[in-house]
């Protein structure tokens, strides 16, 4: 049975299996509810109040410098928001910033995770390198590929004889730039989840279907990557969702100019810099929807088990 | 297996290290002694001279007071954003603030400033120039005390308008003749076309010497009556266009700031440059330091900037920094003594001479030593005297961003729809029917 197929079978208990429960079992799972309950608690402070607060405060037309101003407006801002060009063209960067960063993080992650599996000799130094980028603070490494490209401090330039090409003057050269960091940067979660996921397939799968004529191709697609698949799943869920509200690298790298504001930017400069508090939590409110839509997805729809992956991250 | 089991007493020790970081932290946000009272100074960066000015307030005080500075970061909105966020959670260890002139009707207006009393007033604005006094007043009152001023003046290489046979400092030199030059020689003409205040800085003055306004009524708000959409403002967008298509524009003028404009002008096509009074200093610095060549500096000329339409007097931008004293804070009245202080002539000649930066009052430009030391002093104050100040309103932040917005990158600025664009979408921002 593989993997996933034991995880859709799990959280679907039959009415008359609960009715089975010892006494023991009872007792177990209310000292693990009473055992969870103070970290509920915190997380309903630290993260219900601030969401029902922004949801409130979404209701208002509200400046922070203009407290005098402040009128009830009803979803007027939502409205404003979902009506407005700027914010559908930043879904569009966000889309295209995610799709592409999770696909091509999936594949190099995937090499990585079994060069890291592999590795012969120098396994830990191997698995160093290939971690090292993600051990970097994200706003260095932006900082660092902003400097590579720019046009009078970078050496990328001169090294692949691109002239005075202005990286950032362009919206898809700029989304380039944005993209191969983010790349660089993350690749490395996803080949950690993914080797948690390798060394999870069976080695006598594998030793099997060689025994049957299997070639390695085959035995990659038909042997190793079904019985990955939760891990791959999870791994392609925390991306997308990491990636869907990236915001460092836009941040330093342009700003978000030349169209490459993302929604998490969007939201920052509304209520941030621009403190109109109402509007900019629309914006959030919204953002934070998309977000659980995203979630709700894969959880649901690929029936994603995060605690088959939870022990070996 | 076993590397993971070794991996988490690696684990404990980094979780330990963060802790104690963090206790560090906390503890040296505590210190400070008691008795004197410390006045906390946020500033903006410059070379060190305005924590040197606090000392030597301190010391002058004879123990009422004692100037603590912190650090703003670089650029000038994100400067806003730290006080702003500050202000807003009533925070009472903001005592005084280096605030940009064009955010001062905001803070004034959602009440984070203490205003100055009738009869502190005077002192503040007597002998100062005009823009300056303009920027810190809202409704009638005095909320900042001017403490530098600035202004942008054309900056040129002599031997590039030599060979050109131009005079830039000749009446009646304009854009138009400016960019010619330019183009004739090819050499650059540097500008700040960045998505950022120094674009908008750009505009306003290009809006302003074409007699136009980019707004009026600021006072009222939200309900300012928008006024870019102009013959001002599309004479504005038809220079802004004409140098963004020429080749005398810089390759990277949509992300130029300041100092890549700079650069600019010390390189193989550096001709000219718009910017603000630093660049002096800033040349001298880098000659005796041998990032550029020292022949640079007797190559450096100036001129006033360029006028829209001959013949008329070019507005050019103001800036400079204004002293705020925070409303929360717990020692207004040594605040304003600290004010008091930091703004006299002698301390702002004293800042100027360090710092590279313009005084506020006129009457500093006439002293020997810095005439001496900027040579181009009379060049300044002139200009400063007839700069004019960007839209006075509490809705600062969003008019520039909306223009910007609109108007960026420069090479889309078109004379027929940008200024009409800018000024509906303005509106529709101000009531928060748009997105920014």
């Amino acid at each position: 049975m593989s993997v996933a197929a034991r995880a859709a079978a799990q959280p679907s208990p039959s009415p008359s299996s609960r009715a089975e429960l010892s006494d023991r079992s009872r007792s177990e799972r209310r000292l693990g509810l009473l055992l969870s309950a103070p970290a509920v608690a915190v997380m309903l402070l630290v993260t219900a109040y601030p969401l029902v607060n922004a949801l409130y405060l979404s209701l208002f037309r509200y400046r922070l410098t203009a407290p005098d101003d402040r009128r009830f407006v009803w979803f007027a801002n939502y409205a404003t928001a979902l009506s407005d060009p700027l914010f559908w063209q930043d879904v569009l960067t966000t889309l295209i910033i995610t799709a592409v960063t999770v696909a091509v993080e999936l594949v190099i992650g995937f090499g990585f995770a079994m060069v890291m599996h592999r590795a012969l000799f120098a396994r830990r130094t191997v698995r160093t390198a290939i971690l090292l980028p993600y051990g970097i603070v994200t706003v260095i490494s932006a900082f660092a590929w902003k400097y590579a490209f720019d046009l009078q401090s970078g050496f990328v330039n001169s090294w692949f004889g691109a002239g005075d090409y202005a990286w950032f003057s362009h919206r898809w050269a700029s989304m380039l730039v944005i993209v191969l960091s983010e790349i660089w940067k993350t690749t490395p979660f996803v080949s950690l989840l993914l080797l948690a996921g390798l060394a999870q397939v069976p080695r006598d799968l594998g030793e099997a279907a060689t025994v049957d004529g299997a070639t390695a191709w085959q035995r990659l697609w038909r042997v190793t990557v079904p019985n990955m698949k939760a891990a791959i799943l999870v791994a392609v869920l925390f991306r997308t969702l990491d990636a869907w509200r990236i915001f460092d690298n836009v941040f330093v790298m342009t700003s978000g100019q030349q169209k490459t504001e993302t929604l998490s930017f969007l939201t920052y400069r509304q209520t941030i810099t621009r403190t109109a508090i109402g509007l900019g939590d629309a914006v959030g409110v919204l953002l934070f929807l998309s977000v659980v839509l995203i979630a709700a997805v894969f959880i649901r729809g690929f029936r994603v088990d995060l605690s088959q992956v939870r022990g070996d991250r | 297996m076993v590397e993971r089991a070794r991996t988490s007493p690696g684990r404990g020790a980094l979780r330990s290290a963060v802790a104690l970081a963090l206790l560090a932290g906390g503890l040296a946000a505590c210190g400070g002694g008691s008795g004197t009272p410390a006045l906390n100074w946020y500033i903006n960066p410059d070379n060190g001279a305005q924590d040197r000015l606090a000392k030597a307030c301190s010391a002058a005080s004879g123990g009422r007071y004692r100037i603590k500075t912190s650090l703003l970061p670089t650029d000038a909105s994100q400067q806003r954003e730290q006080l702003v966020r500050r202000l807003a959670a009533k925070d009472s260890g903001l005592d005084l603030m280096s605030l940009d002139p064009v955010f001062v009707a905001e803070a004034a207006n959602a009440g984070f400033l203490r205003p100055f009393t009738g009869s502190e007033a005077p002192q503040f604005t007597q002998g100062v120039f005009p823009a300056a006094v303009q920027s810190s007043t809202w409704k009638g009152r005095l909320y900042a005390a001017p403490f530098w001023a600035n202004t942008q003046v054309l900056w040129y290489r002599k031997s590039v308008v030599a060979k050109a046979g131009v005079d830039p400092n000749a009446p009646g030199f304009t854009w138009d003749k400016l960019i010619d030059v330019a183009e004739r020689t090819g050499t650059t003409v540097g500008e700040q076309g960045n998505k950022y205040e120094g674009y908008m800085v750009w505009i306003n003055a290009l809006v302003e010497s074409a007699g136009g306004h980019v707004l009026t009524g600021g006072e009222n708000g939200a309900k300012a009556q928008i006024t870019i959409s102009s013959p001002a403002g599309q004479q504005a967008a038809r220079i802004v266009q004409r140098l963004a298509h020429s080749k005398a524009a810089s390759p990277s003028l949509a992300t130029d700031i300041e100092e890549q404009a700079r650069s600019m002008l010390n390189g193989p096509h550096g001709g000219f440059l718009l910017n603000w009074g630093y660049v002096w200093q800033a040349e001298n610095g880098d000659a005796k330091s041998g990032t550029i060549p020292k022949s640079v500096i007797g190559d450096l000329g100036w001129a006033p900037y360029p006028q829209v339409t001959e013949g008329v007097k070019a507005r050019p931008p103001f800036g400079g920094i204004e002293l705020a004293v925070g409303a929360y804070g717990k020692h207004t009245a040594e605040a304003v003594d600290a004010v008091r202080c930091i703004t006299t002539a002698g301390n702002m000649k004293k800042y100027m001479l360090d710092s590279g930066n313009p005084a506020a009052r006129a009457a500093v430009y006439d002293e020997p030593d810095v005439i001496k030391q900027y040579p181009m002093a009379r060049l300044l104050r002139d200009s400063i005297n007839v700069a004019a100040p960007r839209p006075i309103t509490p809705y600062y932040g969003d008019v520039s961003a909306a223009i910007q917005s609109r108007w960026h990158p420069p090479t889309s600025v078109d004379p027929a729809t940008t200024p009409r664009r800018s000024a509906s979408f303005i509106g529709l921002v101000l009531r928060d029917k748009a997105l920014l």
